[in-house]
Parts: structure tokens; sequence; C-alpha cells
């Protein structure tokens, strides 16, 4: 550090030629042949000022808890509570899961979170032709009311809240599972969680889709609507980046998409003749968080930044709740290496400290070992461990957004801001939101950056530990053990249904289906049938079938 | 950017014959981002690829690469099912008569079944962190090795 440096009280001449300096400097000055930019792409400098960062207090920040949000949805964040810590879970049977679950709760986690298997996802029964090889795989087979009910055996649904990551199929099983609080005794209006039921980024980025955009959006609203009346804690829609940042967006696209899927929604709500205000404050948000720690963090705080301009003088919400980004994190999956697996658990915990630094609600923690298999016991308690370290003992949950007056992150703030309001203005040009999933143009601007990324990895222009530096002989690592899922879980599993096939009232059940089946023609609300016919023991498949014979399927633009 | 273009511009295979790839998904699986990286960079070093979208039972890939007279069939899964949809993936092949063509793979796949699968009539599974350099040099070396020993270059 040179004497003017540490001269308190400099005036600006000094400060001034202290820069001329600086700058003639680092001109000169021999820089690593590193590629400096943010994992997206976006050029970065080697210093940033307060020209970089010309920020309105209010406008731009505001105080946490207020508009526009910038600093955090809660007045108190962290001190008053910590964020939940809410670990994805779910594989095999619903009795495996409903164990995973139960000890979850008692290592400390304070919500649960439900994977489904591809055969649930797509809305197709374990023992449909289609789902062979498939039951059980990457999470839950839940074909009907009687799986839900097993899952959450022995956990208070009263207390508990409960994210399905679902999406084709969320208001099935969002009917199951408000089918299921009534048999255990819990009224609708007690019940806390989540659908994910982000079926946009479903045709982008994530790819389990059951029928066209059309209808698959009057099944949201339906679903939206019912719950402002009947199910008031439920967070209606997840509104997703992560799968779309995995897919290979930048922070920016995955930031413009989540947004631009979000507003699609309240339109379509608002269309739908609900007021903004009875369901917007239901919308969520979930969101990666990759490698690079202030480009993650900005872009968290770029998110509620948008959304509560876009919310409060586009849509007109009055409700300070419907100006609100909360948002669940998961951190990047894509980051895993199956090379020295071990190092996992360090990107996963910087990954995890920008969540929190960003201000999430949620977050989910990886497991070292999922790029080799669903993760063991062992790795999904260090990842757990690694969110309480962060809460316990880092002491960075003390302090809300800690990182605000950052020249450099508040630039990136705005300079993702900038790149969002870019695609806002692009999208609607294209013709919206549906439009261009329809001509693939989403789906090719996110395979262009996964291999513009995938260009800089073999070019060695960005680095990855064990991938092209630092590499080892593979034969070295430890052996990771494997948490596979039995082939008897698909067998069981179909015998199960099978069994319930023959156990239950045939007549109700081809009622059932015939008054959804009208619904799908008319207006009537579906979500509402659905509940209907969970009691009757319909299963998923049976639904989802009616659906797509009325509405058809979704055939996927081809982009390559 | 152009598909067609990028065909335009790449270097020649080695063998002087273009190979033909047919990239498939099989299985209910949605991840697609590997599987469309690697179609890119084979078409990049001048393959002709053939993607065919997701969520494809294993007879309409065998069906596809009939139709297609592909030189090598390329699976990606993410899902688990590998077990059970790769090896209907290569019975389906068999019994189209399609037996000699490469049989590769990649995805979320543990070790002990690579070996199983490596066994069972897969050439080559690669796991995830593989340059795509490194598997379209690996195709065209395998076919060079195939065509010179056909010695043929239909």
């Amino acid at each position: 550090m040179t004497k003017q440096a540490h001269t308190g009280h400099a005036g600006n001449l000094r400060s001034v030629d202290a820069r001329a300096e600086w700058e003639a400097l680092i001109k000169e000055a021999r820089l690593r042949p590193a590629n400096f930019t943010s994992i997206s792409g976006a050029p970065l400098k080697l210093l940033y000022g307060p020209e970089d960062a010309e920020i309105d207090a209010d406008e731009d920040l505001g105080i946490p808890g207020a508009y526009p949000f910038t600093r955090g949805v809660h007045p108190t964040m962290y001190r008053g509570r910590l964020w939940t810590m809410r670990q994805f879970a779910g594989f095999g049977s619903a009795e495996q899961t409903n164990e995973r679950f139960k000890f979850l709760l008692e290592l400390g986690q304070t919500g649960l979170s439900t994977a489904f298997d591809f055969p649930t996802l797509m809305g197709y029964d374990a023992d449909h032709p289609y789902s062979e090889g498939e039951v059980g795989q990457v999470g839950v087979s839940v074909s009907s009311l009687e799986d839900m009910q097993t899952m959450m055996a022995g956990i208070p649904m009263s207390e508990v809240s409960t994210s399905m990551t679902i999406n084709g199929p969320a208001p099935i099983l969002l009917a199951f599972y408000i089918a299921c609080g009534e048999r255990q005794g819990v009224d609708p209006k007690l019940l806390r969680g989540t659908i994910q039921n982000d079926i946009l980024k479903e045709y982008q980025a994530q790819h389990a889709w059951l029928v066209p955009p059309e209808p698959a959006l009057r099944m949201i609203t339906d679903v939206m609507g019912h719950c402002a009346k009947h199910v008031p804690q439920w967070n209606t829609i997840s509104i997703s980046g992560y799968h779309i940042r995995e897919a290979g967006s930048t922070a920016g696209q995955e930031l413009a998409f989540t947004l631009a899927n979000g507003m699609e929604y309240v339109r379509r709500g608002i269309a739908a003749g609900l007021a903004v205000d009875d369901f917007a404050p239901r919308l969520s948000f979930f969101f990666d968080s990759h490698i690079d720690f202030f480009e993650e963090i900005a872009k968290f705080r770029a998110a509620r930044r948008i959304w509560a301009r876009k919310m409060r003088h586009e849509f007109g919400a009055t409700d300070p709740r419907s100006w609100m980004v909360r948002f669940h994190t998961q951190t990047a999956g894509v980051t895993l290496t199956a090379q020295q697996p071990e190092n996992n658990i360090v990107r996963t915990a910087f990954e995890a400290l920008a969540a929190v630094l960003g201000g999430t609600q949620s977050l989910h923690t990886n497991s070292m070992d999922e790029t080799f298999s669903l993760p063991t016991e062992k790795a999904v308690r260090i990842a757990l461990r690694t969110q309480q370290i962060i809460a316990e003992e880092t002491e960075v949950a003390h302090v809300i957004d800690p990182l605000a007056g950052s020249y450099f992150v508040e630039a990136q703030t705005h300079r993702l801001e900038q790149e969002a309001e870019a695609y806002f203005a692009e999208i609607e040009r294209r013709g919206g939101v549906v439009a261009c999933v329809e001509a693939g143009w989403i789906q090719k601007e996110i395979h262009r950056s996964a291999l513009t990324y995938q260009r800089a990895i073999e070019r060695k222009t960005k680095k990855i530990v064990g991938i092209n530096c630092y590499e080892e002989d593979e034969s070295r690592n430890t052996p990771i053990e494997l948490h596979r899922i039995d082939k008897s879980v698909e067998l069981a599993q179909r015998e199960r249904l099978i069994s319930l096939r023959a156990r239950r009232d045939k007549a109700r059940v081809e009622k059932e289906l015939a008054l959804v089946r009208g619904a799908c023609r008319t207006r009537e609300n579906l979500l509402e049938r659905f509940i209907s016919a969970a009691h009757a023991d319909c299963t998923l498949g049976e639904i989802a079938d009616v659906l797509r014979q009325e509405f058809g399927m979704y055939k996927e633009p081809k982009i390559l | 950017m152009s598909p067609a273009k990028e065909d335009a511009t790449a270097k020649p295979p080695v063998t002087g014959r273009r190979i033909r790839i047919l990239i498939g998904k099989p299985g209910l699986d949605g991840h697609d981002r590997g599987a469309k990286i690697v179609a890119s960079a084979l078409r990049d070093s001048g393959m002709e690829v053939v993607y065919t979208g997701l969520h494809q039972t294993p007879e309409m890939i065998a069906e596809v690469a009939v139709q297609e007279d592909v030189d090598v069939v390329g699976l990606s899964i993410l899902s688990g099912a590998h077990m059970s949809l790769f090896p209907r993936v290569r019975s389906e092949l068999v019994r189209r008569n399609m037996e000699h063509v490469v049989l590769t793979g990649g995805g979320i796949i543990p070790a002990e079944d690579v070996a199983a699968l490596e066994q069972g009539g897969f050439a080559k599974l690669f796991g995830p962190g593989t340059r795509t350099e490194d598997i379209a040099t690996w195709i065209q070396t395998e076919m060079t090795k195939r065509w010179s020993a056909e010695g043929t270059t239909r």
C-alpha cells in the first residue's frame, strides 16, 4: 500500500493523483493469463468505484421488508428467523421416502421437499409401459392418494411445510396432498407448502410436461383460483430459474426468463378474472446458486428489485406481499464434479454462502456424491451440516444484506437488471413467452450459452479443478459409496397399484373420470375435480390420460 | 446459429467418409443439456448428427437408427434407468439387424454399471466431465478401425 492511501485526510486532488498513478501502474503491470469475466461471460473491471454504482438509496435499495425489497423481504431477515433448511429428498417407494423425511426432520431440518420419479413427473402410473426401469429412480413414485398417505404417514401435515417438485401433473399431486390432509383430519386452510407448478420453464429447460402450453396454463390459473379461497397458505407456483440455469443459461438469462415466466402467470391470472393481490402473494421463486459468488448475490438482489417494480407499476398490485420475491435456492448441481468428488463439499459451501448473503428464504445444499447416484445419508448429512455451519458459526446471518453499497455488487446488480430488461423487450417483440417457447427461441438461447461455457472449459479459459486443472489419476480417488434403488421397488409398486385397482369402487372411479373430462370441456375448476377424483382412488395416470386425450400431447420444437 | 453452416465449415473427418451418428434420449428423462452439447460438438467435428429429441422408447430409437442408416448410436441418460433402457435399445437394434452399429453413451452412470454395460454390447460409456473433443476423437478412431477392418468405403 502506498503512503498516500494511508493519509486519511487526503483531499480530492491527492486521490485523483493517486488514481492516475494507479491507472498508469496497471497499464504497465503484467497480469495472469486468465479470462477476467464472470462465469456468465460478463467482462469485469479490475476495480469498481463510486462511478460504477450510482445508486439512489431510496429508489434502488430502500430498507429491508419494504419496496423495492433489494435488501431483503423481511424487516429483520435472519435475526428474526433463519432460512428454512430444506433438503430435496425422495426415492424409491413412498415408505422409503417417508423414512428419509423422518430422518431429515430428526436431523433438525425444518421443511420437507419432495422429489418424484420420472413416471410421476410425466403423469404415468408405475405400471405403465413407459415407466419400466424408471420407478423410484430419481424420486419417489406416487401414483395415487394411497401412495401419498404412505409418504406422509406419521408426519403432522398441519405442522410441516412440504414442497413438491412437480409441474405438468402438479394440480393432480396437489389434489392428492389436499385429500391426504383431509384424511388426516387437517383443514386445507392449514396446509403449508409449495408445488413447483411452473410449466413454462418445463418447455424451456426441464422437459417434464403433460399437455401443451395453453391448457397447462389454464390448469395453473385453476390452482391459483382454488387455493386463493381454500388453501390460502399454499404457494401455488414456484417460478423456477434453477432448471434454466442448470440447462446452461447465464445468470442474466436465468433471471430474465424466470421473471418473464412469472409475469406471464400474472397476466394469465388477471385474464382469468382473478384480482392480482388475491394470488400474487402466493407466488414464490426458486433460483440456482452457481459458483460465481458475487454474480449470484447480485442476481438475487436484482430479482427482488425487478419483480417489485413490475408488480407495482406494470400490474398495479397494491399489496406489498405481491411485490416480494420470496425464494428457495439450490446450489448448482452442474458445478459438481465426478472427479475428486469431496471437493464438491467446498463448492457447495461457497454457493450456499452466496444464497444466504443474497437473502434466500430456504436452501437446499447438494451432496458431494450426486454425480454418481442419489445421495447417501452420510453425504446428505454433510450437506445439511454445511448450512448449519453457515448459520451457527460464520456469524454472517446477523447483518442484513451485508454487501449492499459494495461498488462491485451494486454494479453487478444493476448490470443484471439491465440484461433482464433487454430480454423482456426481446420476448415481447417475439410475441410473448409462449410464442418464444413454441418457436424454440428460449431453448436455443439456453443451448447457445451452454455451448459457449462448454467451449470455455475445453479451451481452459474457464477452469474447473479436477476437470481441466489439478487433475489426478482417478484410480487414486477413494471409492464413493452408492445409493441404489433396488429393482424390487418397481415390482412392489406395481403390485400395490394392481391391488388398489382391484379394491376400489370402479363405478365411482368411472364417474369421477367422466367429471374430469367434462370439466376439461368447460370452465369448471379442474383442481376441484382432481380432489374429488383423488378421494375415489383414481390414479395419477388415469387422470392424466383424460387430460392427454382432451388437451393433446406436447411436442417439443426441434432446435438441433 | 445454423447447423448447416457449421457443417460446411467443419473439418473433414479423418476417414474421408462422414460418420453418421444418432444421439438418443431414451426414457422419460428430461436432462438434455449434455446430449445437445455432444450433438453440436460432433457436428462441428464433421460428423452427420441426428438428434432424436426427448422421451424416446428403445423401439423409437432403433427405428430412427435404421431409417437414418447410422454408424454410431450414442445414448444419454441421467435418470438412473440406464440398466433397463440401454440393454433394451441394444436388443431393439439387434432385432433390426443393426448389431454392427457402434453403441456408446453417457450420463450419470456408476462405474460398476459402466463395466456391466461395456460387457453387454456397449463399446464405451463416457462420464461427467468428459471433453467433447475426446468423444469425437474416440468415435473417429473407432470408426477408422472398423472401416479399415471391413476394407470398405461404401
